[in-house]
């Protein structure tokens, strides 16, 4: 028995690719580290491919905007450091066969990316196959790569999907890049903001405007278990309800039949349930409606404002703000509405809780003194920790690996109302690494997807 | 000559003791004044003249007249609100009586009443708030006798602000339920 074990063991750690002894590790839980030199090579193509490509999508070189793609997603997560490509000695096609490790030590690079973009023709229709490897300069070894097949406007994704594989080799965590975010685009002056509904994959390029901004729109949210949903308040006819909408079709449809205002919609971790809170005779409560069966129960009852409710990722918990105790605080209870409990108790006001898809932490929004800050808490509310201040944020969602939180920004304005913009910031949950997340337009109430599916 | 020495440290003691408390108190008294007559106003509101701002905010609650309009000829449309609080005050019970007075005399009109927070809140818990405020408007016009079926509410949280600033004056004019007519 003990020797069977033995050699299961054995086997296993011969096949297991050497993940905890590779030179190339990241620690990611630690705040600031110096940034891990990576060299992304341009992705070669034959001449064929080059001339196919650019005819399909006017692009010169197709593999250079795929190491673009890539280099840009690496270095953004604050983790890499990329040299530039001019200081690459070897061409981009040998690279691919074999690198010179040397060449690529020499310039301080740890690790190396390198590809090929092929133009296929299958059953008449044009494809693009993308291969990739990633190599450890050190250890002088490929350790990983693959190769996929896809139309030629998915090349983005493409990229996204590579980095995803990267940053899951070389840190251990899976990886956030091929998502997409979901927002409120604003424009106009403060005091007749025009709201639409815009859809953007992570890294802020192919935004797509949802709705035409003639009705308010707030609080879009993705259902974590398909991307292709998501559910958001509009003020359609001025009855502000709560909608799911489904982005392939555009097929649309209002939530329930409340008499009185729905809002502050979230989907289940399984997307068969959604909650919210409803608004009727001066108190709000938090409902659930499943969505295939179509009942609907309330889980809260008092006389105080209950909203922002969020599903544990196992489904099995609520967290929600109330003003119960006299001001918002951040409670959790069971998702049939039993057992609340009040886990917030530091200074000042909290509001909306949105539970990590990791299930340890509950990110959150907090006004003190004046100033709001973006933090988070274990969920029995001890470790509170405040990642970022500001004049005014909110809005946390997480993204899908539970590494970073995306909220919304808005500047102060003066007396004449000048000066005032929202605009998305991404931060570590390590307090590093805050970076605006560039949008079209100004934008606020930010959801991000989980990985995209096909 | 070492009495004389005592004596002198001793005076310099009660001396610096006498400055220190007066500093302190002047401070004190400083700080009260700007509490109870701006409450959270004063580091914004340094351009304009405190006197100024305490003659259109009772408390936090805006009293004055920008912005506000009419109903009918005679009756405000709107009544404004304490941060955070969905109390009426006692000049916007005058308000909602003259509303509702009015409203008595033409029966056939119906009424939206509009709920607003300020934007120093989240987006969701000020819905809620618009909702609390807008209902605490139209509980008071039905408690004088406009019935509820001619009454809607409708919240618009911090998303429909009348005054765009950033600061104490303009955030007591955006926290108001305002009464409009329907039809």
């Amino acid at each position: 028995m003990k020797k069977s074990l033995f050699l299961i063991f054995l086997i296993y750690s011969i096949l297991k690719p050497s993940i905890s002894f590779s030179l190339v590790e990241i620690d990611i839980t630690r705040g600031n580290l110096d940034p891990m030199p990576i060299s992304v090579s341009p992705f070669f193509s034959d001449d064929v491919s080059v001339n196919k490509i650019k005819n399909i999508l006017d692009i010169d070189n197709l593999g250079l905007e795929i190491s673009k793609v890539i280099e840009n997603n690496l270095v953004k997560t604050g983790l890499f450091d990329a040299i530039e490509k001019e200081a690459f000695l070897q061409k981009p096609d040998i690279a691919h066969l074999k690198p010179r490790f040397e060449d690529w030590a020499l310039i301080k690079s740890q690790v190396l990316i390198t590809g090929k973009v092929t133009h296929k023709i299958i059953n008449e229709r044009d494809y693009i196959n993308v291969e990739f490897k990633l190599w450890d300069v050190l250890g002088a070894k490929m350790v990983d790569g693959f190769s996929l097949t896809t139309t030629p406007r998915s090349w983005r994704r493409v990229g996204h999907k590579i980095s995803d594989k990267v940053y899951e080799r070389l840190t251990g965590e899976s990886g956030y890049f091929d998502t997409r975010i979901i927002y409120v685009s604003e424009e106009g002056p403060k005091t007749q903001r025009v709201k639409k509904l815009a859809l953007m994959d992570q890294d802020g390029f192919n935004t797509k405007y949802i709705t035409l901004g003639n009705e308010l729109v707030l609080t879009p949210r993705f259902n974590p278990a398909d991307d292709k949903i998501i559910t958001y308040m509009s003020y359609f006819r001025n009855m502000p309800r709560v909608y799911i909408v489904n982005l392939q079709t555009g097929e649309q449809k209002v939530v329930g039949d409340f008499r009185g205002m729905t809002f502050a919609p979230r989907f289940s971790p399984d997307g068969k349930k959604l909650i919210m809170s409803l608004a009727k005779d001066g108190n709000s409560e938090i409902w659930v409606r499943d969505l295939e069966t179509n009942i609907q129960e309330k889980l809260t009852d008092h006389p105080s404002i209950d909203t922002s409710p969020s599903y544990s990722p196992d489904g099995k918990l609520i967290t929600f703000n109330s003003d119960r105790s006299g001001y918002q605080q951040i409670y959790v209870m069971k998702s049939d509405g039993s057992n609340v409990k009040r886990i917030s108790f530091g200074k000042g006001i909290y509001g909306t809780p949105v539970w990590s898809p990791r299930g340890d932490l509950i990110a959150f929004t907090k006004l003190h003194k004046g100033k709001f800050f973006i933090g988070v808490m274990r969920t029995d509310g001890t470790g509170e920790r405040l990642l970022t201040e500001n004049f005014y944020q909110e809005a946390p969602s997480w993204s899908p690996n539970g590494r970073i939180i995306i909220f919304y920004r808005e500047t102060k304005s003066d007396n004449d109302g000048q000066g005032f913009s929202a605009k998305l910031w991404s931060i570590d949950l390590t307090g590093y690494n805050e970076r605006l997340v560039k949008t079209e337009t100004d934008a606020s109430d930010p959801s991000w997807s989980s990985l995209l599916g096909n | 000559m070492n009495l004389i020495k005592i004596l002198k440290n001793a005076f310099l003691v009660v001396m610096f003791g006498l400055i220190v408390t007066a500093c302190a108190t002047k401070k004190s008294v400083k700080t009260t004044d700007s509490t109870t007559s701006t409450t959270k106003a004063a580091e914004t509101q340094k351009a304009d003249p405190i006197e100024k701002l305490d003659a259109l905010m009772q408390g936090d609650v805006y009293v004055g007249s920008d912005t506000v309009g009419e109903l009918a000829s005679g009756v405000p449309d709107r009544v404004f609100f304490a941060t955070n609080e969905i109390i009426l005050t006692t000049a916007s019970r005058e308000t909602l009586r003259k509303q509702a007075a009015w409203l008595r005399q033409n029966s056939d009109v119906t009424v939206v009443v509009e709920g607003h927070a300020d934007e120093r809140g989240t987006r969701e818990y000020n819905l809620a708030l618009g909702e609390r405020r807008a209902n605490a408007a139209k509980d008071y016009l039905m408690t004088y006798g406009v019935s509820s079926d001619r009454i809607k509410v409708l919240s618009y949280g911090k998303e429909r602000p009348v005054d765009s600033g950033s600061n104490p004056l303009s955030w007591s004019k955006n926290r108001r339920s305002v009464t409009v007519k329907a039809n």
